[in-house]
């Protein structure tokens, strides 16, 4: 492997691993993950770093059962989209039974290993 | 068309060239009249370790002429017919050949499905556990949560559309199957089983295109038209757009199609929508106004988009059972829809006599692209 990195996606998983989550947001609001140079639903270029809320809701998600190679090990498991109000995350859900699972559930956003390769992995955890 | 399926022992640019020179017999058009080669494909770097595929197809078909490959995941072809009729209607070219090919089997089901969730946002999708199935079971969830659905209505979607490619020999599975096989299906991403999805694929679709003088000056035996052709866009990852309920680049793409050909929903006698996975017939339908938001759920439950229906969807038996070779979907699905409608396609005889315009929608990774074309039958 090189020293190359995946610059903003990284120092991104760098910080919601240290607690410190953030998003930028435009002018009229719209909510982008970095890297993002524009707002891809307005073209607007003023975007504010903003501190990402320690918990969201689970607007959806899914079991996966047939993973792709690089989460062999990890399946069956659940992936989920997370509304943190402004900004959506998707990420692999632990510590909550695959069945109890719902629309609606407040959990947190954190970085983990995959049990597969051991990258680093948005992943969710029931809100205390 | 070649078949699709599983055809272990055939390279892509075999089974481009047999799709091709079909293609060119059937139209009684010579290669040296070929102008362009617009031509789909999206995991062919993965698959066959091969790139700049645009020249190499066009030699498959005798000619060395300018080509392209285009790569809009699903849509690819969708998208190769989309820009083929944008050169002829500009008066760049006068005929072109629109197609594509996909391998996919040689791939196994893991390098397949790895290859798949290359549609998705490498690094906030697929690093957090997205794979195809997966991003449409996602998608179905939101739907089933905002208007309602059951599994059972989805499996009616597939039971219809393998019943449809029954009699279609170019189909990957010519297998009945009822609504109890499809729920007992083992899971392959909650709330899909596997009969929800289509298979992985090999196969090529090539479609020769014409400007109406060149048809006219060389005696064509052309019956149908592509009278409109649009092409929509959206995110690319789920959590970036306002709701998962719906697909807009669809929407987009059948509002520029159906006003190029001076349509509207309602003069569409037949559809072939892009069922990657079942909801994904749901989206279409209701993203081309065929159905309100909400309503198409229970579309083929009902009867309506069954061959003896009032709107026969996915004759051919849609992607969930004729086969989704990735690239070549979007041209072959155009090809059902001009045989359906000329009466030489399989499934000819569930489609009205006074049937004139039908309608193919063609989907790119979870309808980030989307095209739309209408074809319609032409007066003597």
């Amino acid at each position: 492997m090189t020293d190359s990195t995946n610059g903003g996606y990284d120092e991104f998983l760098d910080a919601l691993a240290d607690g410190d989550g953030y998003f930028y947001a435009c002018s009229n609001g719209h909510g982008l993950l970095p890297p993002r140079q524009v707002c891809p639903h307005c073209g607007d270029r003023e975007l504010a770093r903003r501190e990402l809320p320690r918990t969201g809701e689970i607007v959806t998600h899914t079991t996966v059962s047939v993973p792709t190679p690089q989460f062999d090990d990890d399946a069956p498991y659940v992936t989920a989209i997370v509304d943190f109000g402004q900004v959506r995350l998707t990420g692999i859900v632990r510590g909550v039974d695959r069945d109890d699972v719902a629309i609606e559930q407040r959990v947190t956003a954190t970085v983990e290993p995959s049990e597969t390769t051991d990258d680093r992995t948005i992943t969710f955890r029931p809100a205390q | 068309m070649t078949s699709f399926g599983s055809h272990p022992d055939r390279t892509g640019r075999d089974m481009f060239a047999s799709a091709g020179i079909e293609a060119l017999e059937d139209a009684g058009v010579p290669a040296a009249d070929v102008d362009e080669l617009f031509y789909g494909n999206f995991v062919g770097t993965l698959s066959e370790r091969q790139g700049h595929q645009g020249p190499l197809m066009a030699e498959a078909l005798g000619t060395t002429v300018p080509s392209r490959r285009i790569e809009s995941a699903c849509a690819s072809s969708g998208l190769a017919v989309h820009d083929a009729v944008r050169a002829i209607g500009s008066g760049d070219a006068d005929v072109v050949v629109a197609g594509g090919m996909e391998r996919m089997t040689n791939m196994g089901t893991a390098g397949a499905t790895d290859g798949l969730a290359r549609a998705a946002d490498d690094l906030y999708e697929v690093r957090s556990g997205v794979t195809f199935p997966g991003a449409y079971a996602l998608m179905a969830r939101a739907y089933f949560d905002e208007y309602g659905g059951t599994h059972e209505d989805l499996a009616h979607i597939a039971v219809k559309n393998h019943e449809n490619a029954l009699v279609n020999d170019h189909a990957h599975l010519q297998q009945e199957i009822t609504v109890a096989e499809a729920l007992e299906a083992p899971e392959i991403a909650a709330p899909f089983g596997l009969y929800d999805a289509c298979p992985i694929s090999d196969g090529a679709a090539a479609l020769v295109l014409t400007s109406p003088a060149y048809a006219a000056e060389h005696d064509l035996e052309a019956s149908v038209s592509i009278t409109g052709a649009g092409h929509g866009g959206d995110t690319m990852a789920l959590h970036d757009r306002p709701t998962l309920s719906r697909t807009p680049a669809t929407r987009e793409a059948a509002e520029a199609a159906y006003d190029e050909a001076s349509i509207d929903p309602n003069d569409v006698a037949i559809a072939e929508v892009h069922d990657c996975f079942t909801i994904a017939e749901v989206f279409a339908l209701e993203a081309l106004g065929m159905y309100r938001y909400g309503e198409a759920i229970g579309a083929a439950r009902r009867g309506e988009t069954r061959r003896d229906g009032e709107l026969p969807v996915n004759l051919s038996g849609g992607l969930k059972a004729k086969g989704h070779p990735v690239g070549a979907t979007g041209a072959a699905q155009v090809a059902a829809v001009a045989t359906l409608l000329d009466g030489t396609h399989p499934r000819a005889e569930a489609v009205d006599d006074d049937a004139t315009t039908g309608v193919a929608q063609n989907a790119g990774g979870t309808v980030a692209s989307a095209t739309v074309h209408v074809l319609e039958v032409m007066e003597e």
